[in-house]
């Protein structure tokens, strides 16, 4: 197996890895370092991809991708921490052995949905295909069970970072259009959602979620 | 038609049996005698002596067959000996010499009658297992089968005089009934497929003939719902926590020892010998179920704070660790990977034996400290190692190996068993080979707290000082307790140290089931090793590590003897500082279940009951219930009850209404007729 | 077996035997480092070692065999562990007895002889610490056991000299299964060795133990005995995640030359290694007791997705 091939694969392993660790995590801060460190190994991985398969244009996808996903997003998302006074999310819905197991039980239920559609890709690296189906999966897994706003919109980030890696790891890379759009939709909608989340809490004086359903009942 | 092929060890057997069933008889003579009585059991011990070495000739020796000159009308009875029968002769043979010999001791105390009563219902329970071995068609398997149940039922009840007794033997019976009527079911399928009328009962010629998949399937769930009431496989454990408490405690012994292992015998003699075609989703119920039962019975069994209901627990769990064996023995077979169906099929035998030696070693030594200090809860012994040295001595060789920690015989099984599991990956289908391997952990969460709960056994009852001024009379067992314990703890032994030897035994066995080439290239090894063959290099010697072991604590010993020899000076414990130290401030086991409790919650039905802060007489209590019992059996009987009351409308006083009932079938019967 | 392995297998047990002290040392001299503090060098443990050496031995009343016998089989359980694991050549003779599954069984059976002592005098805080001891083993074996079954996918065994063999010949294969595999031993590692966040092994308060209320009744040479099991158990565990994650520069014939180098890579990993410990220590708080099975269920999720990796991606 080539050495970029094999960098590729390490790199998704990670990048699951990291999906895991922020399924497990409770403590805000710590998921947005974590996010960070998933945009990061997503750069790193379009840049590897770029490098095997001699698309520059894959370059700048990376330099966008680590601009947005380990600077400023990140940085957007502290400032919101800090502003609005939160450490720690609220308890999950489910305790987190529960919550990983589950996550387990996607992660074989995605390698081996996987498997066929992968083969049909057809390009030098689809094994990776599984891990990126695996966290877009988890980070909607993390949505559900999350209590808190900000924790939600971190799980819509991750899903986000998961469907880019699907993309670079199958097709080696999308339209620079559609990514650069992506990108676009994405930092818009952070800042959107900052907005929301102040009036969110001037209204309801919390950002727990569970407090919402109360006022609708 | 006798001398066809009979030879030795199948009369061999038949003479044990005979000698049993002489016993069961000379009890009825000899009900005044209280020294003959208890020699019976050592004369039992013989005939079990006998059992022994006829089944370890027979391992060896070509399946023999024999047809008994009397028996039904076109059904003469059939008996055989062949290798699998032989691993659960020989397994039946040992436990029941060290049962029998500790049995002859700890009945002394006994009043006569009660003894009497005893030894008639106990060699005839051992008549009756000798003959589900030996039985070669269902007629005679089912009618030992059903013996058997009695004659145990019997001797969960003896002390009859105890509420909790009775209705414990209750669920056994009726449990017992619902798994022979499934049983009957299976055999009958069997039988009607081989269009060979009565004598289509004989299991030759049930094996000769296939069945389709949806017969086999309907046997196959028929036979592990009627041996899984035997052996206690999950939703049908609730008997056994229930009656091995009540059970005298050599009769814990042989219903946990032999009588549970009975179940996995028949489910394999049903699985992989007359279905001989087993269908890969079998393996896989198998395998989620044991897995399950075993988990389960972990759990609980850390949770309970009677030493002989925590037992009873930890075989649910040892069987179904034996169960996921089979299960994954059957998987392997159904793929055709014959070696690794070999391997997993090794591991099931040598679990099986494994449990019934060290599990009846652990409830006989109970049995010693319910005689030495009349109580079974573990919250009120504590310190014995000192009043009974032999007994705690012993027992911590069982506590070893019922933990699986090597050099002992748990150890060995639990690493045939997760070998096996590191096989099971290159099933065609992908599913299979992710999800398979995790069963791995699952064995080792289930030896963890396996290791957890021997802790909590030895430690609270042996260890520490003793929590009630009682205990400090407690008086070590008598010689015939000490021989039996003695052997079983060599059994343990024996098979931790000596894996390659064991794994012999089981060979034809394994020859018989899956293949004889599987069989023989399956595990290799000399006196010190135990080696998979070729697809993986591992390799286990015991020896060694007790070799090992041994030498560098001596050396240890020797050296700082000579070169730190400052003088040992016993004082009061340190404790911390804390000067008040009373027997009371040690955990009970309670408090030592309590992460268990914790960790595991959601797992169990509880109700505790904590103090108030202002209290002055603080009480706190936990209970545990099996969620099981509420989920499943009650609806259960309140349906059933429900069905009475519906049926209860149809009986009006009456007896016209009651001639009219009969009169209204006999219409019917003669409409229908054509 | 050959005169060259055996006395490598001599080599091997006198350095886990005398070189387990030098880095339990070195590791709280790192720790004290990064705190701040000067510490008091790596050769601490052997003084407090010949100290405890010299004293008086102390037994309570009421101790039976199994509290003055468990020191000497702990002791003796942790020099099998450690001479089996391969640290400089995968050759030794006293690797077959056994596997890596045994190894667990090793660790378990010397965790069990430690519980059961400290139940022996009868103290509150001796059953606290055998209950609690005991709980940390039945979570962390199963998520130690994934950890092994990696490699041993990989390589087709469980023996561990022939994973490294495996390992260590391939040259530059990257295992993407291997970077989970390594995520949940280090956290196994901690777990297993009462480090932080699990235990803190600097801890003077009783109720907050868990490996120090084990032991809290010994003194004397068999208090030496344990603190010296503890440092050749840190040592093996170091030495089982060097060879399954960084076996490269390990002698494959065990030449002269080969060892000689081998040794000098081994000092440094094993220092980097004690620095890597101190570190992610410092870095941590210890979690109360009932939030180490969420500590120890990730750290088995996250050896399981190794696996599945495995599979996923082939090497």
């Amino acid at each position: 197996m080539p050495l970029f091939a094999q960098i590729t694969n390490m790199l998704a392993a990670l990048f699951l890895l990291v999906g895991f660790a922020m399924l497990a995590q409770r403590r805000i801060v710590h998921l947005i370092n974590l996010y960070a460190l998933q945009g990061g190994i997503l750069a790193l991985s379009i840049v590897t991809v770029g490098y095997g398969t001699h698309q520059e244009s894959l370059y700048l996808s990376a330099a966008l991708n680590g601009l947005l996903k380990v600077i400023i997003i990140p940085a957007i998302l502290y400032r919101l921490v800090r502003r609005l006074g939160l450490v720690w999310d609220r308890e999950n819905l489910l305790r987190v052995p529960t919550l990983l197991l589950a996550g387990l039980v996607l992660n074989i239920f995605a390698f081996n949905a996987a498997l066929p559609i992968a083969h049909l890709a057809g390009t030098i690296n689809h094994d990776t295909f599984g891990i990126a189906l695996a966290s877009v999966l988890l980070s909607l897994l993390m949505m559900i069970v999350r209590t808190t706003a900000l924790t939600q919109v971190l799980g819509f980030l991750s899903l986000e970072n998961g469907i880019i890696f699907a993309a670079t790891s199958v097709t080696y890379g999308m339209p620079m259009m559609i990514e650069l759009g992506i990108a676009l939709d994405v930092i818009v909608g952070v800042f959107i959602l900052g907005v929301f989340f102040f009036h969110i809490r001037d209204e309801f004086d919390s950002l727990d979620l569970q407090r919402f359903d109360r006022h609708e009942e | 038609m006798i001398a066809q092929v009979g030879h030795d060890p199948l009369d061999l057997t038949l003479a044990a049996c005979a000698i049993w069933l002489v016993l069961a008889a000379a009890s009825l003579a000899l009900s005044r005698r209280p020294r003959a009585l208890r020699a019976l059991f050592v004369g039992g011990s013989a005939g079990s002596f006998l059992f022994l070495t006829a089944g370890l000739r027979a391992l060896f020796a070509p399946a023999s067959h024999m047809t008994l000159p009397f028996g039904l009308p076109q059904l003469a009875f059939h008996l055989h000996l062949d290798p699998l029968a032989a691993v659960f002769v020989v397994l039946f043979g040992f436990t029941s010499v060290a049962i029998s010999l500790f049995a002859a001791g700890y009945l002394r105390h006994e009043p006569t009658a009660h003894v009497a009563r005893m030894a008639g219902q106990y060699h005839l329970l051992l008549a009756a297992i000798g003959l589900v071995l030996l039985a070669d068609d269902a007629y005679v398997f089912l009618v030992a089968w059903e013996t058997m149940a009695w004659s145990s039922y019997l001797l969960i009840i003896s002390d009859d005089h105890m509420v909790q007794a009775r209705r414990a033997g209750l669920l056994y019976l009726v449990t017992e009934h619902m798994g022979a009527i499934a049983l009957m079911l299976a055999f009958g399928i069997l039988q009607s497929a081989t269009h060979a009328g009565l004598a289509g009962y004989a299991f030759p010629v049930m094996r000769a003939t296939t069945l389709t998949p949806e017969m086999a399937s309907t046997v196959f769930a028929l036979g592990l719902f009627g041996f899984g009431a035997k052996a206690g496989f999950l939703p049908l454990h609730a008997w056994l926590p229930e009656a091995h408490p009540v059970a005298p405690s050599p009769v814990s012994a042989l219903l946990s020892g032999v009588l549970l292992k009975l179940g996995i015998y028949g489910l394999l003699l049903v699985t992989l010998e007359l279905l001989h075609a087993p269908l890969w989703w079998w393996g896989i119920v198998m395998l989620v179920l044991g897995l399950t039962t075993a988990l389960f019975g972990a759990i609980y069994s850390a949770a309970q704070n009677d030493m002989k209901r925590l037992l009873s627990y930890s075989s649910i769990e040892n069987i179904g660790l034996i169960l996921a064996g089979i299960g994954l023995t059957v998987l392997f077979e159904a793929y055709h990977m014959a070696s690794l169906a070999a391997l997993a099929l090794m591991a099931t035998l040598y679990h099986t034996l494994n449990h019934a030696v060290f599990k009846s070693l652990l409830f006989l030594g109970t049995g010693s400290i319910l005689h030495a200090t009349a109580e079974r809860n573990l919250g009120r012994l504590g310190g014995l190692i000192h009043r009974m040295p032999w007994v705690a001595a012993l027992l911590l060789i069982g506590s070893f190996a019922a933990a699986g920690v090597p050099p002992f015989n748990g150890f060995v099984s639990e690493w045939l068993l997760l070998q096996s599991f590191l096989g099971a990956t290159s099933f065609p289908q992908p599913y299979l080979n992710m999800a398979v391997p995790l069963g791995a952990a699952a064995v080792v969460l289930v030896a963890g707290l396996a290791a957890y709960v021997m802790v909590k056994f030895y430690g609270i009852s042996f260890l520490g000082q003793p929590r009630e001024p009682a205990l400090k009379a407690a008086e070590d067992a008598g010689p015939h307790e000490r021989t039996g314990l003695l052997l079983l703890a060599a059994g343990c032994l024996f098979l931790g140290l000596f894996p390659a030897w064991t794994v012999d035994l089981f060979r034809p066995a394994v020859a018989q089931l899956i293949g004889p080439a599987a069989a023989q290239d399956t595990l290799a090894g000399n006196v010190f090793s135990c080696r998979l063959h070729a697809a993986t290099q591992a390799d286990y010697r015991p020896l060694v590590v007790l070799g090992a072991l041994a030498l560098v604590s001596a050396t240890l010993v020797f050296l700082l003897r000579r070169l730190a020899p400052a003088p040992l000076r016993r004082t009061d414990a340190w404790n911390g500082g804390h000067e008040a130290r009373t027997a009371r401030m040690q955990d009970t086991a309670e408090g030592f279940g309590q992460p268990i409790r914790h960790v595991f919650a959601s797992f169990f039905r509880m109700q505790i009951e904590r103090p108030a802060a202002a209290e002055t007489t603080p009480v706190y209590a936990s209970r545990i219930e099996d969620p099981l019992w509420y989920a499943i059996y009650l609806p259960i009987v309140r349906s059933v009850s429900r069905l009475s009351e519906w049926v209860a409308l149809l009986r009006r006083r009456r007896i016209a209404i009651y001639l009219l009932y009969a009169f209204a079938t006999l219409v019917i019967l003669l409409v229908l007729t054509p | 077996m050959t005169d060259r392995a055996l006395a490598l297998q001599f080599l091997q047990s006198v350095l886990v035997l005398a070189g387990a002290p030098l880095l339990a040392g070195w590791v709280e001299q790192c720790r004290a480092w990064l705190g701040n503090r000067r510490g008091a060098g790596p050769l601490q443990p052997y003084r407090v070692l010949r100290k405890l050496w010299r004293k008086e031995l102390v037994v309570a009343h009421g101790a039976s065999w199994v509290f003055r016998g468990a020191p000497y089989v702990l002791v003796a359980a942790m020099i099998i562990a450690g001479s089996i694991v391969p640290l400089l050549a995968p050759i030794l003779p006293l690797a077959p007895a056994a596997d890596a599954i045994a190894l667990v069984g090793v660790f378990a059976l010397a965790r069990m002889v430690s519980a059961l002592a400290a139940m022996d005098i009868g103290t509150a805080f001796g059953s606290m610490g055998a209950r609690r001891e005991m709980l940390i083993g039945f979570l962390a074996e199963p998520a130690l056991l994934m950890v092994l079954f990696t490699p041993a996918l990989i390589s087709h065994s469980t023996s561990l000299a022939a994973i490294v063999r495996q390992l260590a010949a391939t040259h530059l294969l990257l295992y993407p299964s291997m970077a989970f595999a390594a995520s949940a031993y280090v956290m196994v590692l901690l777990a297993e060795n009462a480090r932080l966040p699990v235990d803190n092994p600097d801890t003077h308060l009783e109720l907050t133990m868990i490996h120090g209320a084990l032991h809290l009744e010994y003194t004397g040479r068999h208090l030496a005995l344990i603190e010296w099991a503890a440092a050749i158990k840190l040592v093996t565990y170091m030495a089982i995640g060097i060879a399954l994650f960084l076996p490269w520069g390990m002698s494959a014939t065990g030449s002269l030359s080969g060892i000689a180098f081998a040794t000098g890579l081994l000092a440094m990993k094993m220092t980097a290694a004690g620095a890597a410990l101190a570190f992610i220590e410092t870095l941590l708080a210890k979690l109360r007791l009932f939030r180490v099975p969420e500590f120890l269920g990730t750290a088995f999720m996250v050896a399981v997705l190794g696996i599945l990796v495995h599979f996923l991606l082939g090497t």
